[in-house]
C-alpha cells in the first residue's frame, strides 16, 4: 500500500467542501485505505479533464462475457502512461432486484467480490436501473461473472441493440396507490425474456418500465420504449369523514409536502375542486362527490387527500409505447396502446402484445431505430394495425386537421383499378 | 433477530479463490451459469414490508425525509430517506450495510433518483437512526447520509457518467452535481416550494437519464463541429453509419488522396451541423470534445407525472454556460436564480412547466430576466408547432414600441 501514487488534484479536492456527500471524499479515503491505485487514477484522471474541459476516455470498447453480448461497457484511457490504474477501465451492469430493496448480507458480499476485482467504485444505480460496478480489466470479466452467478445469484444486466434491464416503482411494496405489482411484473418479465436481454437481437435497444399509478414514479412514460402505469377503471374511493379532517384542518394536505411554507388554511375548492383537470368534482360543505365517468385519474385529489381518497379497486394498467431521448428524430414520451389491461401472473396478456410488436420492429425497424421512430415512420394507424390493436379515441390527444388521408385499397368500393377508357366513355376529354 | 427471508448464499463467506477453480480459459463454456437474472425482489423486503404488501393505507410526511405508511393491518412503517451522490465505493455501501444492521435488520433500499430509505417500526429507532445518520460525515465536511429529498423540496439530481467514464460527454457529472447540490442543499431537506423540483442533469444530448422530462435540467452541449481523421476513418468507421448518424444530413461520403492513394471518408457540411455527436458515437475517427467550445444548456419545465397537466418535455431557455471546474459558478447561480424566481411567484402544487404555461413564456424571460435568444426557437422538423399563431400574448419589457 505504501507505493500507492497520489495525483495532484487541487480542483477535484474542491469538492470535498460543502453539505452534499463528497463523491471525491468517499473515493480518495477508499483508495488510500484499500491501497486501490485504481481510485488515485480515477481522480488524477479527472482532475486533468477539469483541467482540459474535456474527457479522456477513448472511443468505445468492445469486452463481455462469453454466452452474452453485452452486459459490460468497455472503457479505455487515453492516459494510459499518466494513469495505468485505469488502463482498462470496464463497467459491469448487474441486474437489480426489482425496486432495489437489498438484505446487507447480499450487499456486503457483492462488495466483497468488487474490491477483489474491481476499483471499489460503483453507481447505485444506473439510470435504468443496474447496479453498476465501475472499472475493472478485461482479464477480471469472466472472473467476476463467475462470481456473480455462482457465489451471489446474480446476473448481468442489459446494454447494446437489446431488451435492456426493466425497472419498477417501489409499488405495493410500500405505497397505497399502486394499482398493479410492479415488482411481481418487472421480475416476471425480466426472466421470462432473459435471452433478450443477454443477446442482442434488436433493431436498437429497448426498454421496460413499471409504474404503480400515474404519479409514474419511475419516469416510465419519458424512459421506457414499453411504459406500464398502473390505472383503475372504477370509482375512486371516499372516505368523507376523512374528507371533513382535512377541511377542518386536523390532517395536513398532501401528507404535509407543502409544511415548510405557510400556504394558509386548507381550501379545497381552491386546492381539489379548482384543479382537477376535467372540473368533474364538488364540494358542498359537508360532501364531497366526484363524478368518476369525467375522472381522468390524474391523481391530483389523492395525492392531496391520501387519507379520504384512494384509488378504485378494479385495477390494471394502461400500456403507453414508444419513448426516447432526442437521437435520432427527437425525444418522444410514450403514447397510449392500450387504455386498460389487466395484469395478473403470469401476464400473458401483455407478453403476447409485446411479442407481436418485436415481431413487427425486429422485422421492420431499420439500423438503430427506435420503436418510436417505427411509430413515427409508420404511422401510429399503420402500427396499430399491424399489432392488431383496434383505433379508438384515447390514442390520440386530437384529431388530425390536414387532409391526407390514406385508404387502403379493399376499402374503397371497386378498388384502384380503372379503365381511362371507360372514364372517357362518361366525360369526353 | 428476526427470521431470515434472503437466500442463505449471502450468509456464505465470499471465496475469491472459486471463480478460477471453476472458470476454464480453455472450456469457456464448462461450469458457466446463464440466464438467472436478478435476486428475486421480495427476499430483500424488510418483515413489516413483506406483512404489508398491498395492504397500505395511507401516508404522511412526518418532517423532510422523513415519511410514515400505515397498513389495513394497524402496522406502521418510518421511512428515512437520505441523499447520496451516487457514484459511491464499496466503503460506502459498507458503511450503509452497518447503519442498516443496527436500526432495520439489515434492510435499505434504494430510489429511483439515487436516494436511500432505511425502515424501522418504532418512534424510538427512528430517532436514534436519525441522529446517528445526522453525525456521519466525510473527512471535508460534507454529509455522507444528508436527510431529505421528500415532499416540495430538491431531491437528488438523476445523472449520468461525465468525465468519469464517458467518452462522448460535453460536461462532467458528478462534479457539477455536487457544485449544484451545495448551493441547493437547503432545499433538500425543506419543504417550502410550490412543488416538487426534478433536477436531472445529462453530459451530452444523448441524455441518458431524465434531461428531456425534468423541471430544470442541465444538458452538456457542442458548439464545434467533429474533426475527421481522413487517415483513420476507414479502419476504425462504418462510414454509411456516421452517414446516417446525422439527424440532419450533413455528413456526405468522400474520397481524399493521402500520399498517393485514395481514401474514403467523410466531409461534414459545417453549416448543416449543430454539433449533436452522434456522429462520434458511431465513429471514432470524428471527435468533437473542445475545452472553449463546450459547455451547458439549461432547459426546464418538464414533467412525468400525470397530475394536473399531461406529462412534459423540458424547453431549453439557456443555450449556453461556459464549463468552470471544479464549481460551475454560471451554472449553479442561474439554476438558483430559476428556482427563486418560481419559489417566489408560483402558486401551490404548480410545477416549474404548470406556471409557465399558466404565465406564458414571455411574461417567464421577463421574470427570470434571462436574455433571449434566437437559439430558444426552434428550427427543427416540426418547429412550426412552437411558434406563436395567435394574438395571445402578453406585452413584457421584450417588445420594443417604436
Amino acid at each position: 500500500m505504501a507505493d500507492i501514487k497520489k495525483h495532484d488534484t487541487p480542483m477535484c479536492d474542491e469538492l470535498k467542501s460543502g453539505p452534499w456527500p463528497s463523491f471525491v471524499d468517499d473515493i480518495e479515503n477508499y483508495g488510500l485505505a484499500k491501497g486501490k491505485q485504481a481510485c488515485m487514477d480515477l481522480l488524477g484522471q479527472l482532475e486533468l479533464s477539469f483541467k482540459n474541459k474535456e474527457t479522456h476516455w477513448k472511443h468505445g470498447g468492445i469486452v463481455g462475457v462469453f454466452g452474452y453480448g453485452g452486459g459490460v461497457i468497455g472503457r479505455y484511457s487515453d492516459q494510459q502512461e499518466k494513469f495505468p490504474a485505469i488502463w482498462a477501465f470496464h463497467t459491469v451492469r448487474v441486474n437489480q432486484p426489482a425496486s432495489k430493496f437489498y438484505h446487507s448480507a447480499a450487499l456486503r458480499k457483492l462488495c466483497d467480490v468488487w474490491d477483489h476485482r474491481g476499483s471499489g467504485m460503483t453507481n447505485f444505480h444506473g439510470s435504468t436501473g443496474d447496479m453498476v460496478l465501475l472499472g475493472t480489466t478485461t482479464e477480471q470479466l469472466e472472473p467476476i461473472f463467475f462470481d456473480l452467478t455462482h457465489q451471489l445469484k446474480m446476473d448481468l444486466g442489459g446494454s447494446g441493440s437489446n431488451l435492456r434491464t426493466p425497472s419498477c416503482c417501489v409499488g405495493k411494496a410500500r405505497c397505497e396507490w399502486s394499482c398493479i405489482d410492479t415488482q411481481e411484473l418487472c421480475y416476471d418479465l425480466t426472466m421470462t425474456y432473459q435471452d433478450e436481454l443477454h443477446r442482442p437481437a434488436f433493431p436498437y435497444k429497448f426498454k421496460f418500465k413499471f409504474s404503480g399509478c400515474p404519479n409514474d414514479c419511475v419516469a416510465a412514460i419519458a424512459r421506457a420504449d414499453l411504459s406500464v402505469i398502473g390505472t383503475w377503471i372504477d370509482d375512486i374511493r371516499i372516505d368523507q369523514e376523512a374528507v371533513k379532517a382535512y377541511v377542518g384542518g386536523e390532517l395536513k394536505p398532501n401528507a404535509g409536502a407543502h409544511a415548510g411554507r405557510d400556504w394558509g388554511a386548507f381550501d379545497i375548492q381552491k386546492e381539489v375542486i379548482d384543479l382537477c383537470p376535467t372540473q368533474c368534482m364538488s364540494w358542498d360543505g359537508n360532501k364531497l362527490s366526484i363524478n368518476n365517468k369525467e375522472c381522468n385519474r390524474c391523481m391530483h385529489c389523492i395525492n392531496v387527500m391520501p387519507e379520504a381518497l384512494r384509488p378504485g379497486t378494479d385495477t390494471g394498467a394502461t400500456i403507453l409505447m414508444g419513448a426516447k431521448a432526442p437521437i435520432l428524430e427527437g425525444a418522444q414520451l410514450s403514447t397510449v396502446i392500450v387504455p386498460f389491461m389487466r395484469l395478473e401472473p403470469p401476464f400473458d396478456n401483455l407478453k403476447e402484445l409485446i411479442e407481436k410488436v418485436w415481431d413487427l420492429w425486429m422485422e421492420n425497424g431499420k439500423n438503430r431505430e427506435r420503436l418510436g421512430e417505427l411509430i413515427q415512420r409508420f404511422s401510429l394507424s399503420e402500427f396499430i394495425r399491424h399489432i392488431e390493436v383496434d383505433p379508438i379515441p384515447q390514442m390520440i390527444r386530437e384529431p388530425r386537421a390536414n387532409p391526407y388521408v390514406f385508404w387502403r385499397e379493399e376499402e374503397v368500393p371497386g378498388g384502384w383499378k380503372r379503365d381511362v377508357a371507360e372514364f372517357r366513355k362518361r366525360h369526353p376529354a | 433477530m428476526s427470521e431470515k427471508t434472503y437466500d442463505p448464499i449471502y450468509d456464505q463467506p465470499y471465496d475469491p479463490t472459486l471463480a478460477e477453480k471453476l472458470y476454464n480459459p480453455k472450456k469457456p463454456m464448462e461450469n458457466r451459469i446463464t440466464d438467472i437474472g436478478p435476486p428475486k425482489y421480495d427476499q430483500f423486503f424488510p418483515p413489516v414490508i413483506k406483512k404489508n404488501y398491498g395492504k397500505w393505507v395511507s401516508h404522511e410526511i412526518l418532517e423532510p425525509g422523513v415519511l410514515k405508511y400505515k397498513s389495513e393491518t394497524g402496522d406502521v412503517v418510518y421511512v428515512v430517506r437520505c441523499g447520496t451522490p451516487r457514484l459511491i465505493t464499496t466503503d460506502y455501501i459498507r458503511e450503509i450495510c452497518d447503519i442498516a444492521d443496527k436500526y432495520c435488520d439489515g434492510y435499505v433500499r434504494w430510489t429511483t433518483r439515487n436516494n436511500i430509505e432505511f425502515h424501522v417500526t418504532d418512534e424510538e429507532t427512528l430517532r436514534a437512526l436519525m441522529d446517528d445518520l445526522k453525525g456521519r460525515k466525510h473527512p471535508g465536511g460534507s454529509y455522507k447520509f444528508p436527510i431529505g429529498g421528500t415532499g416540495a423540496s430538491v431531491t437528488n439530481i438523476v445523472h449520468t457518467q461525465g468525465w468519469v467514464h464517458c467518452h462522448t460527454p460535453a460536461t462532467d457529472a458528478s462534479g457539477v452535481v455536487k457544485a449544484v447540490m451545495d448551493d441547493l442543499f437547503e432545499y433538500f431537506g425543506s419543504h417550502r416550494l410550490p412543488a416538487q423540483v426534478r433536477i436531472a442533469l445529462a453530459c451530452c444530448l444523448n441524455m441518458c437519464g431524465a434531461v428531456h422530462c425534468s423541471d430544470i435540467a442541465i444538458l452538456g452541449i457542442h458548439r464545434k463541429p467533429p474533426l475527421v481523421e481522413d487517415d483513420r476513418i476507414t479502419g476504425v468507421c462504418e462510414i454509411p453509419l456516421a452517414i446516417a448518424a446525422c439527424p440532419l444530413g450533413a455528413i456526405k461520403p468522400a474520397t481524399v488522396e493521402i500520399e498517393g492513394k485514395k481514401i474514403k471518408t467523410v466531409r461534414v457540411n459545417e453549416k448543416r451541423c449543430m454539433f449533436c455527436g452522434n456522429c462520434y458515437t458511431m465513429c471514432p475517427a470524428m471527435p468533437l470534445a473542445d475545452g472553449e467550445g463546450d459547455g451547458i444548456a439549461i432547459l426546464v419545465g418538464g414533467k412525468v407525472s400525470n397530475r394536473i397537466s399531461a406529462p412534459k418535455f423540458s424547453k431549453l431557455v439557456i443555450p449556453y454556460l461556459p464549463n468552470e471546474p471544479p464549481r460551475w459558478p454560471s451554472v449553479v447561480k442561474a439554476i438558483r436564480h430559476i428556482l427563486e424566481v418560481y419559489e417566489k411567484h408560483a402558486r401551490k402544487y404548480e410545477r416549474i412547466g404548470d406556471w409557465i404555461e399558466r404565465i406564458g413564456w414571455e411574461k417567464w424571460f421577463e421574470l427570470t430576466e434571462i436574455p433571449f435568444t434566437e437559439k430558444s426557437i426552434d428550427d427543427y422538423r416540426l418547429a412550426y408547432d412552437t411558434y406563436r399563431t395567435s394574438t395571445h400574448f402578453k406585452f413584457t419589457n421584450h417588445v420594443a414600441v417604436k
